[in-house]
């Protein structure tokens, strides 16, 4: 048997709450009597009948902690039970947001609401960081949405993040599932076995949509921005992914959807995988690697699916073209850039010099104090009906992307352009089946209009390629 | 694998684009949707440096809890030229520094009134004229670790309560409430102020020195601790602060020999002024905001004090600058027939019960002050559910019934307040613009939002010197 006294001068509260705390430590196993009460001459006697020796010099503006335990250990482990309850905030906080209005900041925002988990940030560039740093000072996941975030800035937040454990998504970050729930531009997937980390947006909501097709799902997508894997960030985010996904029991298999990562981090990022205990497909994107659809269908088989073949919509034989080149029209970075890998080798390594051009509207450049073209099509579009009265242009190749928050009729202006087209138009389509867009209807509306629509950016591309000179032939 | 935190978006907290907010709604996912607005142009990169300081969020966290680790006990009553060392001919003064020209009437009566108090000048004109010529001196009380209300004018000949820290040893000063009306802190300085003056230093200092050094030390945290569950919040409400201390002091006041008219006296002056204990609280709150002071890359706000010409605020982590702003006039119940028009811009060191999280912040426990402004007790507890927003921590100590015995907000962010557009909510009471006036009225006032900013600014160049102080060579 213990006995801990101690009398803490200028600790006040009130009886009701100091008797409420008492019965709590009380509760404890080992633990036999407890007193945590005010010096008065009430409580004073109520300890020395407990058989305590309180010092005579206490006032009643002291505070009592009396325990008798087992041992030491249980006395000092319902003293350090004690002190958290005194520390601890109400949970039942009746009215104190009543009236106050919204909060300003997120800051404000997590502290009123303390089961809130992650921020998502979507602020304007220039600002976007404090943001993100309000949310990491306040304990919760972020994703930044936001692009134009200076790389330094990135770095700084990520160290940030990291330093707390916390996980930070972006900058630049247009897509993440987390825990099944769709943040930015995020296709509807069904739970599944697969994580991804995704240093590119489209790149994995392209493998999303195809591993949906085969009815593999996805718990998590955690997106690390484009910047993710450079020399200068060092995969800061993509560790903390990559670990949060090891982590996780629901998760069998662990895909990485990125550009080609810098040398050095490359081999730091494999090291780490090899680290984890589970498979990790390396999904770089880059010159003689795997493409998105071999990724997807990599993936697939890891998980014990079905691999189903991307779909074509449209002609089987297409409109032939006549002598011109490709233009790429992409609202999806990713996409834009494999699409440039896959036909390189068939039409030149110099794209740009051989005449192909391809245009990333999604582009930092292109959104400064614009809506991402996913949400607003008007650029694209103006561009796509110069491409299709421009005698150079023989060919086009378009991307559109389905999801939450995108564009809810990407199809309808589309195809309106497109049926008064008089060279071949392909579309890649990334989407879900459960979409809201609806993709089987999409694509069939853009098949009725004359384009060739492939479930496969790779697929459509290669077709594309396959069509620059096919007149001419 | 280590015992690390699952990713999940069981609540999400959005800034920016409704349109992310709206995606997450329609996947039922609980949202809070921040009402976001850019920050205050201008101090956008400066809140940037701040925000992403790692020292911020390590150094916040310590100033709080060294602001919730201090102490204050009431150990003597002594006069200001032995208790601060105070010459003939220096006075303190509220609020940051101020020139005789700059000086708004209040002040001016307040200086006169103690030049005349002291034997310096035999008339007001007289007084006058040594002021504005420059033979005497004055500086902020907050140079020297005390406070004063309103004017806070202290001269030698005038008794002040010492107020110590054990954690720190840190003191600090408060001169004895007058009581209201036609007082010199509020820049009355006629016959009748001067006499009571004389009165407060003849009988009453030397009497409450007796009781506290017979006494012992009265600890006033715990003592604002039950004045706050009684409704006092501490500045513009101190009714059962009052009671408690004179309940204290009582028992010796009888024993001390003093003829019982003089006790008598002593009971009806300290008993019937529901301010008496206004002059112990804030010492106390100066006491526990110097503590959270001087932490390096601290964005908390450790002082606010008018001037009636300046409001001033300094930062944990500037230091001893002040940041300064014009002062704003109150909004509130004017007495008699006086009207905004006779009431003078904000002045007083009282706002240090703000900076330490009672005042305003504690708004929710005294809804009878409310309706000063004509406000409800829904205005009272959004009030400091406000102040919660703009604050780093809450201080368990100081708990407010109403909301469950949350304690109150504590350790007000200056980047919060720049950010959000909240500005720390201040009792206070008004002065009258002419000089020898008095008090005209109370109410509620907010600082300008210029000091917080330009402290912002001042916190992002010390961002800076630690950054090139940490640069090796």
């Amino acid at each position: 048997m213990t006995r801990l006294l101690e009398v803490r001068s200028g600790a006040y509260r009130d009886s009701v709450s100091l008797m409420l705390l008492s019965r709590e430590v009380a509760g404890r196993p080992d633990v036999s009597n407890v007193l945590v009460a005010m010096a008065t001459d009430l409580n004073l006697r109520l300890v020395r009948d407990l058989g305590f020796d309180p010092p005579a010099a206490a006032s009643p503006q002291d505070m009592l902690v009396a325990i008798e335990a087992e041992d030491e250990e249980a006395a000092a482990a319902a003293r350090d039970a004690l002190d958290a309850a005194l520390q601890r905030r109400p949970e039942q906080r009746s009215g104190d947001a009543a009236g106050a209005g919204p909060a300003r900041t997120i800051g404000a925002a997590v502290r009123r609401t303390p089961d809130a988990t992650l921020a998502l940030v979507s602020t304007p560039g220039g600002v976007a960081a404090i943001d993100a740093a309000d949310a990491l000072a306040s304990g919760v996941d972020v994703m930044v949405f936001s692009d134009n975030v200076s790389v330094e800035d990135e770095v700084t937040l990520k160290r940030l993040a990291v330093a707390d454990g916390l996980l930070m998504m972006g900058p630049d970050c247009g897509t993440a599932i987390v825990d099944g729930v769709g943040l930015g531009f995020a296709n509807v997937v069904r739970p599944g076995p697969v994580g991804l980390v995704a240093a590119s947006g489209t790149g994995a909501q392209h493998v999303m949509a195809l591993l949906d097709a085969c009815d593999v799902g996805v718990k998590h997508c955690l997106g690390v921005g484009g910047r993710d894997l450079s020399e200068q960030v060092g995969a800061l985010s993509t560790f903390e992914a990559l670990d949060r996904l090891d982590a996780d029991d629901d998760v069998d298999v662990i895909a990485l959807v990125s550009k080609p990562a810098a040398p050095a981090v490359a081999e730091a990022v494999s090291t780490h995988a090899k680290g984890l205990s589970k498979p990790v497909v390396l999904g770089y994107l880059g010159p003689g690697l795997p493409d998105l659809t071999e990724t997807a269908a990599r993936v697939c088989e890891l998980v014990g699916g079905t691999w189903s073949p991307p779909r074509r919509w449209g002609a089987a034989v297409p409109t032939p073209a006549a002598p011109g080149h490709l233009r790429g029209l992409f609202v999806g970075g990713t996409l834009c850039d494999e699409a440039r890998l896959v036909v390189a080798p068939v039409l030149g390594p110099d794209l740009r010099e051989s005449g192909h051009t391809f245009v990333d509207f999604g582009d930092d450049a292109l959104t400064l104090g614009r809506p991402h073209p996913m949400i607003d099509p008007g650029l694209r579009l103006s561009r796509l009906a110069a491409e299709l009265a421009d005698p150079s242009c023989a060919v086009v190749l378009l991307d559109v992307v389905l999801g939450l928050a995108a564009h809810p009729d990407p199809a309808g202006d589309l195809a309106v352009v497109i049926a008064d087209a008089a060279k071949p138009v392909l579309v890649s389509l990334v989407g879900t089946r459960d979409d809201p867009q609806n993709l089987a209807g999409t694509a069939e509306r853009l098949a009725e209009a004359g384009a060739i629509v492939h479930t496969s950016n790779a697929a459509a591309a290669r077709e594309a390629a396959s069509l620059v000179g096919s007149g001419s032939r | 694998m280590t015992d690390r935190r699952l990713t999940s978006a069981a609540h999400v907290v959005t800034a920016g684009a409704a349109l992310f907010a709206d995606a997450l709604d329609a996947q039922v996912v609980p949202t809070t949707r921040v009402d976001w607005s850019p920050p205050a142009a201008g101090a956008e990169d400066a809140l940037k440096a701040v925000l992403l300081d790692p020292r911020r969020g390590p150094a916040n966290a310590r100033a709080v809890r060294q602001m919730l680790g201090a102490t204050a006990l009431l150990t003597d009553v002594r006069t200001a030229g032995e208790a601060l060392g105070l010459d003939r001919g220096h006075f303190l003064h509220a609020g940051p520094p101020l020139s005789w020209e700059r000086s708004s009437g209040p002040m001016r009566g307040a200086l006169i009134g103690a030049a005349m108090l002291e034997g310096l000048a035999e008339t007001p004109e007289d007084a006058e004229r040594l002021l504005g010529e420059g033979s005497l001196t004055w500086e902020p009380c907050h140079h020297r670790g005390a406070v004063g209300p309103m004017a806070g004018v202290v001269s030698p000949s005038m008794w002040v309560f010492e107020v110590t820290d054990e954690t720190s040893g840190r003191r600090s000063w408060c001169t004895l409430n007058e009581g209201l009306g036609k007082v010199l802190r509020y820049g009355a300085y006629s016959a009748d102020v001067l006499d009571r003056l004389r009165w407060m230093g003849s009988v009453l200092g030397p009497a409450l020195q007796h009781a506290t050094r017979e006494h012992g030390p009265v600890d006033l945290l715990t003592t604002i601790a039950q004045m706050v569950q009684m409704g006092d919040e501490g500045h513009n409400r101190n009714r059962a602060g009052t009671l408690m201390v004179l309940k204290e002091w009582f028992p010796h006041l009888a024993e001390s020999g003093l003829p019982a008219s003089d006790v008598a006296e002593i009971a009806r002056f300290v008993g019937g002024n529901d301010h008496f204990f206004l002059n112990l609280v804030m010492p106390a709150c100066k006491l526990v905001t110097a503590a959270g002071h001087g932490v390096p890359g601290s964005t908390v706000v450790t002082t606010m004090a008018r001037n009636g010409t300046d409001f001033g605020i300094r930062v944990s982590g500037t230091g001893d600058e002040w940041f300064t702003g014009p002062a704003q006039v109150a909004d509130g119940l004017y007495l008699g027939s006086y009207g905004p028009d006779d009431a003078n811009p904000d002045i007083g060191d009282s706002a240090i019960t703000e900076t330490a999280g009672l005042g305003g912040f504690a708004m929710a426990t005294a809804p009878a002050i409310v309706r000063l402004v004509g406000g409800t007790v829904s205005d009272a507890l959004a009030t400091t559910a406000r102040m919660y927003d703009i604050c780093v921590g809450e201080n368990p100590a100081w708990a407010i019934p109403i909301l469950d015995f949350r304690g109150t907000p504590t350790g007000i962010d200056a980047t919060a307040v720049v950010r959000s557009g909240q500005l720390p909510q201040i009792n206070t009471g008004m002065a009258g613009r002419v000089a020898g006036t008095g008090q005209v009225g109370a109410g509620l006032v907010t600082p300008p939002m210029d000091c917080f900013v330009k402290a912002v600014h001042g916190l992002a160049g010390q961002v800076e010197q630690a950054e090139l102080s940490a640069q090796p060579g």
